[in-house]
């Protein structure tokens, strides 16, 4: 076996040639109307929400409590994994996906115990969302404060 | 006399033989179309336990006694036991045979244990220092989920070259004489590094690496492919199945239809969703106890090379950006004469 450079970037080529790669363009189909059925179902609980005469804010509040609620509990029921392997991106961006990213590590390290286990591992998966979502939050803060 | 021969490839002095072979799978493996072929099939996933990680050790346990009970032995009668798994520190064959109170050595070969677990067997048994050892290996789907990729019930894709991982164990009783096929070679595998970083492609990971050991015990015998009438690699699946047929087409060996892979056997990918096919310990142990092992009884083959491969990576190699360096381990195993058992 020819494990220089050159052997290794010819089984590279070798591989690419006999991995089946991802149905990306209907993957992308399914993310995209799951996703939109999704923000829809939120759509439609921000009216719900505000036509009982909830302020706009408060109930936006209300919709993303809601739908991560659902998240958690289809998570728990084993369903959100099956949502998720046949909607991909579609369930995954969506604040559901951030619930289920929680929800799921949550279970599975319970056995571990409730401090080192559950609470620690928790983030697991959501912690890189959070650090990079506050940090560029926080970049956008600061370019819009000068810009302005 | 010396028993080697060539590089990497020893003849045992008179074969050690292959007394019982025993197989326990989950559920999923038992709706595959291997099904019928295994001892036991286990409905529930935890097999009555806590943990994903108990219910390996739980499944070790009842197929390692199945497998003494198989070879009308007793546990007492074992001299050594030989095992070992994919879980940190090889706690799903620690915890899983604790209580079976038989001299213990914990092998780790990543997915190709079963084949490492039974050429030490054999040679042990060869080398006079065993009259019976009790070799196996275990996986599971669930536990291995956990520890190597993501929490279960996260909502992910896995790309097309993925493999499932199989839940079960694989044992078998080596014995110096008695009926049984026979283990007549051993080659064992170098470390092949192809700088293959892709953990969602084992296959194409192990492939190097089962085409290395292939050639090599090719070139130590002399024989070809067309002296077997099967050759089995481990857990390669449909993608690592193909880079072997062609790696050793440019080394002048035609792998022809003799030539098949576990991972491939175990699963229906369009009925199954498992895609590249099977992997894990489990997937070359419980396709060699349940499937061949019957077939090298009944004398329907005569010889066979059989091949498990692994992948030698941890989670944090992984991250670290380190590429996949592949093992595989051969064993010539030849079948009873017909009818004589």
């Amino acid at each position: 076996m020819d494990t220089s450079k050159k052997g290794q970037q010819e089984y590279s080529e070798m591989v690419k040639k006999a991995s089946p790669n991802s149905p990306i363009f209907m993957d992308c189909i399914k993310a995209f109307v799951s996703g939109g059925i999704i923000c829809t179902i939120g759509q439609l609980l921000l009216n719900f929400y505000t036509g009982r005469g909830i302020s706009e804010q408060d109930a936006a509040l209300w919709e993303s409590i809601t739908l991560i609620g659902i998240s958690a509990v289809l998570t728990a029921l084993g369903l959100y994994e099956k949502l998720g392997k046949f909607c991909g991106a579609g369930t995954i961006v969506p604040i559901t996906g951030f619930a289920n990213s929680v929800v799921s590590p949550a279970i599975e390290f319970k056995k571990e115990g409730m401090v080192f286990g559950m609470a620690a591992k928790m983030f697991i998966v959501a912690g890189p969302v959070i650090v990079y979502g506050t940090l560029t939050s926080m970049l956008v803060g600061l370019v819009y404060y000068f810009v302005k | 006399m010396s028993k080697r021969i060539g590089k990497q490839t020893v003849r045992l002095s008179e074969g050690v033989v292959i007394l019982s072979a025993a197989s326990t799978v989950g559920p999923k493996e038992a709706e595959g179309p291997l099904g019928k072929y295994f001892d036991q099939k286990v409905e529930d996933q935890f097999f009555g336990e806590k943990t994903w990680e108990l219910a390996e050790s739980k499944f070790v346990e009842k197929n390692m006694e199945l497998a003494v009970q198989k070879a009308n032995l007793k546990a007492k009668d074992i001299d050594y036991i030989l095992c070992g798994d994919l879980l940190n520190q090889c706690t799903g064959s620690t915890f899983g045979i604790k209580n079976l109170e038989i001299p213990f050595f914990g092998l780790f070969g990543a997915c190709s244990t079963m084949g490492e677990s039974m050429s030490l067997g054999a040679m042990l048994v060869d080398g006079g220092f065993a009259k019976h050892v009790l070799t196996g290996a275990s996986s599971h789907f669930c536990a291995a989920e956990k520890q190597f990729r993501f929490p279960l019930p996260l909502g992910t894709q896995r790309p097309p070259t993925s493999t499932w991982t199989v839940t079960g164990d694989g044992a078998v009783v080596l014995a110096r004489k008695g009926e049984g096929p026979k283990i007549v070679e051993i080659t064992t595998g170098k470390i092949v590094d192809m700088g293959v970083t892709d953990a969602n492609n084992m296959g194409a990971a192990m492939a190097p690496a089962a085409a290395h050991l292939l050639k090599s015990h090719f070139e130590d015998t002399g024989r070809t492919p067309q002296d077997y009438d099967v050759i089995a690699t481990g857990d390669l699946g449909v993608v690592g199945r193909e880079l072997v047929v062609e790696l050793l087409k440019k080394e002048g060996y035609d792998m022809d239809s003799r030539y098949t892979d576990c991972g491939i056997l175990i699963f229906d990918d369009e009925t199954q969703d498992t895609h590249a096919g099977g992997s894990g310990c489990a997937c070359s142990a419980v396709t060699f106890c349940g499937y061949f092992y019957p077939k090298l009884v009944s004398g329907e083959i005569k010889r066979m090379l059989f091949i498990p491969t692994g992948a030698l990576m941890s989670p944090t190699s992984s991250q670290q950006g380190q590429p996949i360096p592949g093992i595989a381990h051969g064993l010539v195993i030849e079948g009873c004469e017909k009818g004589a058992k």
